[in-house]
């Protein structure tokens, strides 16, 4: 398989991974508003998708030994090539093909220079808004947390 | 000769439409949304999709109030479904550990990292019919607090005196298997059990747990842990070479602690059961962490003396859609088996009123 | 090495329908061998797989069915071609495949080489798909058995001298045994396990 990573050459895997791991939680709000505020958008053209299908979600026994499999779940994916050339790959949970259209859009988006700012404010915008929601969550949970405290009875 | 009989088309037809307007009920009455139903009832969404074994909430809240509430129709519906969807592939193993932990207490620890967390439990509640539900009384923000330290698997702290055994490892060179791909075949591998488990009838699995602590199979177990929050699902992308996360899920893992008291191989130590299953349902991973580890008869060398030691029988009767197909189909037509089986049981009961009148007459003249 | 346009180009550009109407093709064929289908939608895969093995690949590949290479189509963009728009995995052990697709004048290896089935599923085999010359214009054989009315003549041409030894072979431990597929042009040709070829 030596060409397994030749697709892999837009700038910083790591920022790109981010990108498509935030992409994948955006709403469908917020991806149809970072596309309306795009002013030379680019043609999109589909390549792949967008369609649904599964995922077998993978456990492991003990919670850290071999993986077995423990149901699936239903995931949302898209590939799109823009007119400028780049490609990209949207994939979600659930079955709004939808927003993994519009994530593949800017997963390719951010390969392209000129638009990449604006892909990184989409990537602010969503990360923030989960950094919120999971510190309430763990705020929430945090006030459920047991203060053992010691009845002392009699006088010694 | 075989002929076939036709009708009751618009029998059916009409049926089909009967039960669309019984399962609308009164017109007067808004009707529930899908939204209404992913909120109001979750646990009852949760069981749909453990139980189907696809995990997303819409779809299993689609399902639900398509069955009217029957649980076990929306199991079948959505498992169904899923038949229609093309596969894209293997998730990588999920990480309980890093879990952002939404509830997790320890029956054999009180004071232990991360504390014990309560969460939105039903424990500890009155069990009082809660008059103020009838109506839409408002409800109080939950309370917050400043989080502490990350909660550390329980396991891994009885691991540090080697008293417990280590997470389950496959013989070198397992690929884990698929119920959904392959046929079942007993003897069958514990990946595969846990499987068939995390799918399986929660009132089944909940009965044979129950069992084993009743004496039909010996236990002594504590629940070293329960936890449930939303761990992230990653996936593999070939046309990239890394793996990218499609978002979280939320899951229920029990790790059951048990006494042994060793074997001729091993020293005594405490062994494990292990429950995980999607969604937030604590009775389903208690029950599947008792079960497995009831099932591990082989690796401890232990006698099957109890149902819920013997996989066949677990497993082969753990899945209720099978259950129900093959119990409710006995109301389908059977009207020339029956007329066969009648045929039978009549030239039977000839030959016996025969037999009888040629052994009375027998006696007859046996007494002249 | 595979460039972004020759993986990502090439699929069906309806899949769903071009994918129906391949199978029904596929499954006529099958039912009826010897005769000549011609498929009416194509891919235009990477190089040197053909048009109509493409769009057999299209069709019958998925995330289930492990396929194998000739040498010449795994060392080109063919095999993340396959995987991009099918979701199958490319294996080098023959005899784990589901699919195995030759190009045109690729050697054929025995087919007992491949996944053969199993007593209990003879299902489990590997289906080749060959790539030849023309459907017609070769070397005269008689085909017997189910699905042919009385007997019926194929001639592909391109086919390696031993073929019919190799499916003479196959034919001898049914119910295992390969399927078989040729394809040329936009058209295909199929032989099941279960049809019996002689010399005219």
């Amino acid at each position: 398989m030596n060409a397994q990573h030749t697709l892999d050459t837009a700038p910083g895997t790591a920022g790109r991974k981010e990108g498509m791991r935030l992409l994948a939680r955006a709403t469908l709000a917020e991806l149809t508003a970072a596309w309306e505020a795009i002013a030379d958008k680019p043609d999109v053209a589909p390549v792949r998708g967008p369609e649904t299908g599964l995922v077998m979600v993978r456990g492991r026994i003990g919670g850290g030994g071999d993986p077995f499999n423990l149901g699936e779940a239903t995931v949302s994916r898209a590939t799109v090539r823009l007119s400028t050339g780049e490609v990209g790959h949207g994939q979600m949970l659930g079955t709004d093909k939808e927003r993994a259209r519009y994530a593949a859009i800017f997963d390719a988006l951010f390969q392209n220079d000129a638009h990449r700012p604006a892909v990184e404010a989409l990537h602010g915008l969503i990360a923030a808004r989960l950094d919120r929601e999971d510190q309430r969550k763990a705020e929430e949970t945090a006030a459920t947390r047991v203060d053992f405290f010691t009845m002392v009875r009699g006088e010694d | 000769m075989y002929v076939a009989v036709k009708g009751g088309e618009a029998a059916i037809a009409n049926a089909h439409r009967l039960l669309a307007d019984r399962r609308r009920g009164d017109r007067s009455l808004p009707s529930i949304t899908i939204e209404q139903v992913v909120e109001q009832l979750g646990l009852a969404v949760d069981r749909i999709m453990a139980e189907a074994s696809v995990y997303d909430r819409s779809l299993a809240a689609l399902a639900v109030r398509q069955a009217r509430g029957d649980m076990i129709e929306a199991i079948f519906i959505l498992r169904a479904y899923r038949t229609t969807l093309p596969r894209f592939g293997y998730s990588e193993p999920i990480d309980t550990a890093g879990m952002l932990v939404e509830r997790r207490v320890s029956a054999t620890y009180k004071d232990l990292p991360g504390g014990q967390l309560l969460g939105p439990t039903f424990d500890y509640t009155h069990r009082l019919l809660d008059p103020s539900l009838i109506g839409d009384e408002p409800v109080a923000a939950p309370a917050m607090k400043e989080p502490g330290e990350q909660a550390m698997r329980v396991s891994d702290i009885l691991d540090g005196e080697g008293l417990i055994e280590g997470d389950g490892q496959m013989p070198g060179g397992h690929v884990a298997g698929d119920l959904t791909r392959e046929p079942m075949e007993f003897p069958m591998p514990r990946d595969l059990r846990l499987q068939a488990l995390a799918r399986g009838d929660e009132g089944f699995l909940l009965a044979l747990a129950y069992s084993t602590q009743r004496g039909y199979g010996r236990t002594h177990p504590f629940v070293g842990e329960v936890r449930i929050g939303e761990v992230e699902v990653e996936l593999d992308l070939p046309e990239l070479g890394f793996a990218v996360s499609l978002g979280t899920i939320r899951v229920t893992e029990c790790q059951m602690v048990n006494q042994f008291k060793g074997s001729a191989k091993q020293p005594p130590q405490f062994t494990r059961g292990y429950g995980l299953v999607f969604g937030q349902s604590e009775r389903k991973a208690m029950s599947m962490s008792l079960v497995d580890r009831a099932l591990r008869t082989d690796e401890f060398s232990e006698d099957i003396v109890a149902p819920a030691q013997d996989q066949e029988f677990v497993i082969s009767h753990a899945d209720n859609v099978q259950a129900t197909g093959f119990v409710e189909h006995l109301k389908l037509p059977h009207y020339v088996d029956f007329q066969a089986e009648l045929d039978l049981v009549r030239r039977m009961r000839r030959d016996h009123e025969a037999a009888r009148a040629g052994q009375a007459n027998g006696m007859k003249e046996a007494a002249e | 090495m595979g460039t972004q346009s020759q993986i990502y180009a090439g699929a069906f550009a309806d899949p769903v329908f071009a994918a129906q109407s391949v199978f029904r093709t596929l499954m006529d064929s099958f039912a009826r061998p010897g005769t000549i289908g011609r498929l009416s939608t194509q891919s235009s895969p990477p190089s040197p797989l053909g048009n109509a093995s493409g769009a057999v690949a299209l069709t019958l590949c998925d995330q289930d069915t492990a396929v194998w290479l000739s040498p010449a189509l795994a060392k080109s963009a063919v095999s993340q071609w396959i995987a991009f728009h099918t979701g199958a995995c490319v294996t080098e052990a023959k005899d784990e495949a589901r699919f195995a697709f030759f190009e045109k004048g690729a050697a054929v290896p025995g087919f007992d080489q491949f996944a053969l089935g199993t007593q209990e599923y003879p299902d489990r085999s590997t289906t080749l798909v060959v790539e030849v010359e023309a459907l017609t214009g070769g070397q005269p054989l008689v085909a017997r058995g189910p699905g042919i009315k009385t007997e019926i003549v194929v001639a592909p041409k391109g086919l390696p001298d031993v073929f019919l030894d190799f499916w003479t072979a196959n034919r001898a431990i049914f119910p295992r045994g390969i399927d078989l597929v040729l394809t040329a042009e936009d058209s295909v040709l199929c032989l099941p396990r279960t049809t019996k070829l002689e010399r005219e």
